[in-house]
């Protein structure tokens, strides 16, 4: 009955019944998991499902309320992370934690640094690394600065750092969020060798092809709790899925075409330069200038973008992220100078303020909705004021109209499905979903014409992200221009009529997204493939 | 109970368990200096023993706490939108000395006269924190550096101007310089007339100040401005979350010129109740320090018009018990010690209770939510 008593070995982790209360998310409700050691676990769940909440627990950040964790057949109880560290398991977060001005080997040593007299022993820190390094087969030059590095090479010094804080349990949260399809090979290469050299892997995900590639054993989470543990073998990707979602998937499909061939949007030769805005000298024109800061050898954070965009298109955007994606928005937006020209149906929009633009019918749906789309601290009538702050409903002189506001957020409310006891709550109650979808009704609001939006569904629930996609569909058939920039390549291939890849601040390449691959799309978002195709 | 409720009661809760704490810490102070406690406190609440001595404390206090209300809101204005205006102090010694000299050199009725003077004040005010937010914007000089220099040279600056080129004519065997007294035309009346209603003494001295009503109107005006208008709204927005603002269309430049501008303005009304009720000149013994005092009050009062009130009150109430706490034996530095410690004590109960108020709130939303849309979750 118990398998501790058949099992000659102890499971590496043993969540038993953890559950974990918390307001505002999905919070994890008697999970359980056996992690067998020197194995690929893989740990699969929607965005919002509570894998991240569960990953923090058995990191220590967070106590669970319920249940017990056993790590070796040990129980333990983790009060903060170093007690986590201590007991042999190691975090690679999602998002990475590096000082970027600081070598790879310091960033290693950082908060454990071997020392000598009191002195950093550089000597034998670095013997030490290039011994895990070479054992592990993860090749980094230790001497490096981080800043100087690929998305890779930064994620594998992550694992080192780890690794040399002694972890025999990894836990990886999203790890591949961030490659192109050939890093994310190179990981699982990486990955198959530590799990020869006896460790454990703790694999979280949602990509369902790239889990059953890996994974020895793989653990389903739904709405917080553990639904299934299944071997990749048995199993389909399909099959996963729907264990995932628990009902049909939804697909990002856009179906007939809506294009008209009136411009909505049109910029041209959008140039932006790495070490500040510097106005074109006079006598000189932009392309010449442009051209002499290519000869002079300066970085461009972008080079030379010009596309259209015309009433129901969506033209979506690949690349890796930081190839100029959020300095293309910030420039149409007119938060960031740029050379070039941007007009917005004939009108050159180019020297208008932010809120000018705004006023004139461009919404904004931000890649990154804490940092530039809403007010936590503020109820939700007031977020609905953010943008259209000049605009009716929500002014009325120079007063803000509170009520026209609140009732408009009604409508928001009601007509996106954003779960919220009222239009009074503040914003940081919602989860994610609900805060997106507030966000999606606020930029709808008010007939844009034209609308940004950068990565619209990232971090929301399945049904948050439907109901985004069938929100952006409706805008598209109504005649709405959208610039999609994603890094979720089948949210771009499914949604986009037109696809367009950003590689250091140029357009690469047009590609049509009917007969387009993620790998392929991969291949120009790294620069591996280079020539141009034209559609 | 509706959160707002719920939060504003915290925040008294949160506001009277620092000023308790800040007691027992003042009380070890006034100990070490070798007083008693006891003897201490009393002085706090002694407040004479004739009608007449109850009244001159009382209008003590107010008297301090209107200037100190008026700073503490224009510290507030800059606050609401994370912009640090340490440079108050300043601002209305300079305003103070301009609008007293400007005042004095002309004489017309009282309804032209005094808001003359009120807008020259105002207008210096503004203009010289204009100058921070200028250089902050087109250079991104920090501003809590640029206001902390521009007080040393408006505080000197107003030290030469009373002496040199603003100089009044200076009475036999008295020692301060002030700028020529104001004509009659300019003295703001009086709300003595308030104790008069109750059958109590008119206090002594030039009494209740009458820019107490100015500065009521103020603090409504400046909280309709803040809570209920576009304005308001953008500073809001740009306090709460700056690169949000900046992505919804409020220029980052315009909202730190106008909130400067209006801050500095407000500044300049600081020195005015003393100008106008009392003093009718600015002289080298104006009260020094309101400026700073206002970070204080505007940290005590988080931001906020009436809280703003309460802690000018506060602080008037503690400054009032110099005299007494001499007479007690204690020293009176104890009111500084007990100043610092409540703001401090009140900043962190501040920080705390406001972390208990959100959390609740996300809590509360989820349990609402949790009953419209039960959570499907296998048992």
């Amino acid at each position: 009955m118990n398998a501790d008593t058949l099992a000659a070995v102890q499971p590496a982790v043993e969540l038993e019944g953890i559950t974990k209360r918390f307001p505002g998310v999905v919070a994890n409700h008697d999970i359980r998991i056996t992690v067998e050691p020197g194995t690929v676990h893989a740990i699969v769940g929607e965005n919002g499902a509570g894998k991240s909440t569960l990953m923090k627990i058995l990191y220590g950040m967070q106590k669970p309320d319920e249940g017990t964790i056993k790590v070796n057949g040990v129980e333990v109880a983790f009060r903060t992370p170093s007690d986590a560290i201590n007991a042999g398991i190691g975090m690679v977060h999602q998002h990475f934690m590096l000082a970027d001005n600081f070598t790879v080997l310091e960033n290693i040593v950082l908060g454990a640094e071997p020392k000598k007299g009191g002195r950093l022993d550089a000597a034998g820190a670095r013997a030490r690394i290039s011994e895990l390094a070479a054992g592990h087969g993860l090749r980094v030059d230790p001497d490096r600065l981080v800043e100087d590095l690929g998305v890779g090479d930064r994620q594998r010094v992550e694992i080192l750092k780890v690794l040399y804080r002694g972890a025999r349990i990894l836990i990886l949260d999203e790890p591949t969020a961030v490659l192109v399809p050939q890093e994310v090979d190179e990981l699982f290469d990486n990955l198959r060798e530590l799990k020869a050299e006896g460790l454990t892997v703790i694999f979280i995900s949602h990509k369902l092809d790239e889990v059953l590639s890996i994974a020895d054993a793989i653990t389903v989470i739904r709405r917080g709790t553990t639904v299934a543990s299944v071997d990749p073998a048995e199993v389909t990707a399909r099959q996963l899925a729907e264990l995932m979602v628990g009902s049909e998937l939804p697909t990002p499909e856009t179906r007939e075409s809506t294009v008209t061939d009136e411009t909505a949007l049109k910029v041209s030769g959008l140039t932006m330069e790495a070490d500040g805005f510097r106005p074109v000298p006079k006598g000189t024109s932009i392309p010449l200038y442009v051209e002499r800061l290519r000869a002079e050898g300066r970085r461009l954070l972008l080079d030379d973008v010009s596309f259209e965009i015309h009433r129901g298109e969506i033209l979506g955007i690949a690349g890796v992220e930081g190839n100029g994606q959020s300095e293309l928005i910030e420039a149409i937006m007119g938060m960031r100078p740029v050379h070039g020209d941007i007009s917005l149906d004939g009108a050159d929009i180019s020297t208008w303020s932010t809120l000018k633009r705004r006023e004139s019918g461009i919404g904004y749906i931000p890649e990154d909705r804490h940092r530039q789309g809403l007010l936590l601290e503020a109820s939700l009538w007031e977020n609905r004021v953010l943008g259209h702050q000049t605009r009716p409903p929500a002014r009325k002189g120079i007063w803000v109209n509170r009520r026209s506001s609140r009732a408009d957020t009604e409508r928001i409310v009601k007509d996106y499905d954003v779960r919220t006891p009222s239009v009074d709550t503040l914003a940081l109650a919602l989860s994610g979903g609900n805060q997106q979808k507030l966000i999606v009704g606020r930029e709808m609001s008010g007939e844009p014409k034209f609308l940004i939006a950068a990565h619209p569904t990232r971090g929301v629930d399945v049904g948050a992200q439907a109901a985004i996609w069938d929100h952006l569909r409706n805008a598209r058939a109504a005649g709405l221009a959208v610039l999609l920039i994603s890094a979720d390549l089948d949210e771009l291939i499914g949604l986009s009529d037109t696809l367009r890849v950003i590689y250091g601040g140029r357009l690469v390449a047009s590609l049509d997204p009917c007969d387009v691959t993620p790998e392929r799309l991969g291949g120009y978002m790294t620069g591996a493939i280079t020539s141009t195709e034209e559609t | 109970m509706p959160a707002g409720l719920y939060r504003a009661l915290l925040t008294v809760v949160g506001a009277i368990a620092a000023i308790v704490l800040a007691i027992v810490i003042s009380s070890v102070a006034i100990i070490a200096a070798g007083a008693s406690p006891e003897a201490a406190f009393a002085a706090f609440f002694d407040f004479g023993e004739t009608e007449r001595a109850v009244v001159n404390g009382i209008v003590t206090m107010l008297n301090r706490a209107v200037p100190l209300f008026i700073a503490g809101l224009a510290v507030a204005v800059g606050f609401r939108m994370n912009l640090f205006n340490i440079g108050v102090e300043g601002q209305y010694r300079i305003a103070a000395v301009c609008a007293a000299y400007v005042g004095s050199t002309f004489a017309a009725p009282a309804w032209i006269q005094i808001p003359v003077i009120i807008v020259v004040a105002m207008a210096v005010g503004g203009f010289y924190a204009l100058i921070p937010a200028v250089m902050k914007v087109t250079r991104g000089v920090n501003e809590v550096i640029a206001t902390i220099m521009l007080n040393y040279i408006a505080i000197n600056l107003a030290a030469f101007l009373v002496r040199g080129p603003f100089t009044g004519e200076r009475a036999k065997g008295v020692l301060t310089t002030t700028t020529p007294t104001l004509p009659e035309s300019a003295w703001f009346p009086n709300l003595n007339v308030l104790f008069e209603m109750f059958g109590l003494p008119a206090p002594r001295g030039g009494g209740l100040w009458g820019f107490l009503l100015v500065a009521v109107l103020l603090g409504i005006g400046l909280w309709v401005v803040l809570e209920r208008t576009r304005f308001g709204f953008e500073v809001k927005a740009s306090g709460l979350n700056a690169s949000a603002a900046l992505a919804s269309g409020v220029s980052p430049k315009k909202m730190v010129i106008s909130a400067m501008v209006l801050s500095g303005a407000i500044a300049g009304l600081i020195g005015m109740p003393e100008i106008l009720g009392d003093k009718h000149s600015f002289g080298s013994n104006f009260t020094p320090g309101l400026g700073f005092l206002g970070i204080a009050v505007a940290l005590l009062g988080r931001n906020k018009p009436a809280g703003i009130a309460v802690a000018a009150l506060l602080f008037g109430f503690l400054d009032r018990a110099q005299g007494p706490l001499q007479f007690a034996n204690v020293p009176p530095s104890v009111i500084m010690i007990m100043q610092g410690t409540i703001v401090l004590l009140v900043v962190i109960a501040n920080e705390i209770t406001s972390r208990i108020a959100l959390r609740r709130e996300e809590r509360r939303a989820a349990q609402q939510l949790g009953r419209n849309t039960p959570v499907e979750v296998a048992a």
